[in-house]
């Protein structure tokens, strides 16, 4: 991911406040991460289900169909992998992959 | 101008009042509890209009003040000892959320054994929790003070705690003018409830903080703390023009030409006055330092009083088991550790618990700073009036 400039302490708002809606994009979570999702794209059958199911929002639907996971954003939970009907989806350890 | 024999704590009472809060959120506790109950008594029979939350605790009443200062809410509370070690974790949130809260704290010894007299464990344990420290010693300095603490408060966007010693302030009855209504109007007049939490703004308060930006949340309120030590020189001008007074950050006592002093914070130091008075009418040149401020503590100037001064006997109220000295002493030592040519600091603990101490051990702890002054060192901390 690309390297963003954070705030210094004279920028951000007082007191902690958060002034934006939906800044938990600005936030990498991939380092929390011990297993990371692969879809296996042959037995996808794009039912959406993973999409629907992840916590984070880190199922993406690309322009020509596909599902794919952003790392930025996964977690790991493997909630996706349950939720995967046709199992495409496998929770493979960060090291091995 | 009114006159009325007022305790302590009822002054603050009638300050609370006169400052027009919206919301007191509090929970009884010796000796605080009969700030709070006059309080209770003004709203009760319509003369404060303000929001009275009943809580089931200290750690409730801290966050139901917080809440409601985030609303724009001028917000109050009291509290003592047990009390504030269970407001602990919901301080820091306080002053790091940067709400103006301001919260007597009737000083009395932290348990065990249970103790309800007074000593200043309670307010040392919270030194770090960035709240603004002002520490009143008689009944009217504690009306003032907890005026100026509203002005402050809101001005700089820091929590103010007002700390009045248990029982021998808060308890002890004396003449007390009260302020003109009007005068306290125009220097903190009630405010339109600022947007802070409003419907039309959309944010998040008190989020997570998580690495890359908790350092920098955490040190706004650094920043206010250092930044408030001139805006509170100013404000404390501004009241004593107003109202005829004389508060400063520290008060010296026979300080111009003395060799040696006693430094101590509250009420102690009256007595630390009566008995260096009579020393100086047998020639002694003994003063005085009254330390008002402790966050943010006036090192600078502490430093321009004691130029020229060979020792200072620093009375702890508290102590800090374990550690280099007590709360008040370290901070003195290192406050003054830039000095070209520092006084001998000789560290004395009084008065835990309640326990009083005489005008005969006040004159014991001048004669030890003398010799420390005279010899230029110091002895190891002296436990005044413990029983072996």
């Amino acid at each position: 991911m690309s390297k963003r400039r954070l705030k210094g302490w004279k920028e951000i708002p007082m007191g902690g406040m958060v002034t934006e809606p939906g800044s938990s994009v600005e936030f990498d979570v991939s380092a929390w991460r011990t297993f990371k999702p692969v879809i296996d794209q042959s037995k996808c059958t794009k039912c959406g289900l993973c999409w629907i199911y992840c916590p984070e929002a880190a199922i993406v639907i690309k322009e020509d169909g596909r599902y794919e996971v952003d790392l930025t954003f996964c977690k790991g939970c493997g909630i996706c992998e349950r939720a995967c009907a046709p199992r495409a989806i496998t929770m493979v350890k960060e090291e091995s992959a | 101008m009114k006159r009325l024999g007022l305790s302590g704590n009822y002054a603050v009472a009638y300050a609370v009042k006169m400052a027009d809060v919206d919301v007191i959120a509090a929970y009884p506790i010796t000796p605080q509890t009969t700030i709070v109950e006059k309080l209770s008594d003004f709203v009760a029979n319509g003369e404060l209009d303000a929001e009275y939350v009943n809580v089931e605790s200290e750690h409730s009443a801290m966050s139901a003040c917080v809440g409601a200062s985030l609303t724009g809410a001028r917000v109050f509370t009291a509290t003592s000892s047990q009390g504030l070690a269970y407001m602990h974790e919901v301080l820091f949130m306080a002053s790091a959320l940067r709400t103006p809260i301001v919260m007597t704290n009737v000083n009395r010894a932290l348990s065990a054994p249970l103790n309800i007299w007074n000593d200043h464990s309670d307010a040392m344990a919270e030194r770090d929790s960035g709240w603004i420290q002002l520490w009143a010693s008689s009944a009217q300095e504690a009306l003032d003070t907890t005026i100026e603490a509203f002005k402050i408060a809101e001005d700089v966007l820091l929590p103010v705690m007002v700390n009045i010693d248990g029982f021998i302030v808060s308890h002890t009855y004396e003449p007390v003018t009260l302020p003109d209504e009007g005068e306290v109007k125009r220097y903190i007049p009630s405010k339109p409830l600022t947007n802070r939490l409003s419907p039309r703004l959309a944010y998040s308060v008190g989020v997570v903080g998580p690495p890359e930006y908790y350092y920098e949340m955490k040190y706004q309120a650094v920043d206010a703390m250092e930044r408030s030590r001139q805006r509170i020189k100013e404000i404390e001008a501004d009241f004593n023009r107003r109202f005829g007074k004389d508060y400063k950050d520290i008060n010296a006592y026979y300080m111009e030409d003395a060799e040696y002093a006693l430094l101590a914070m509250g009420s102690m130091t009256g007595t630390a006055r009566v008995v260096a008075e009579s020393l100086r009418r047998r020639g002694e040149r003994a003063g005085v330092v009254s330390i008002r401020w402790f966050r943010p503590f006036p090192f600078e100037r502490l430093a321009e009083i004691l130029e020229g001064v060979r020792g200072i006997g620093v009375m702890d109220r508290a102590v800090t088991p374990g550690g280099p000295s007590n709360p008040l002493f370290v901070d003195v030592a290192s406050g003054l550790y830039g000095m070209a040519e520092r006084p001998v600091l000789q560290s004395f603990v009084a008065g835990l618990g309640g326990r009083d101490v005489s005008t005969d051990e006040f004159g014991m702890m001048f004669s030890k700073t003398k010799e420390a002054a005279r010899s230029g060192r110091a002895g190891p901390c002296i436990y005044v009036g413990l029983r072996e």
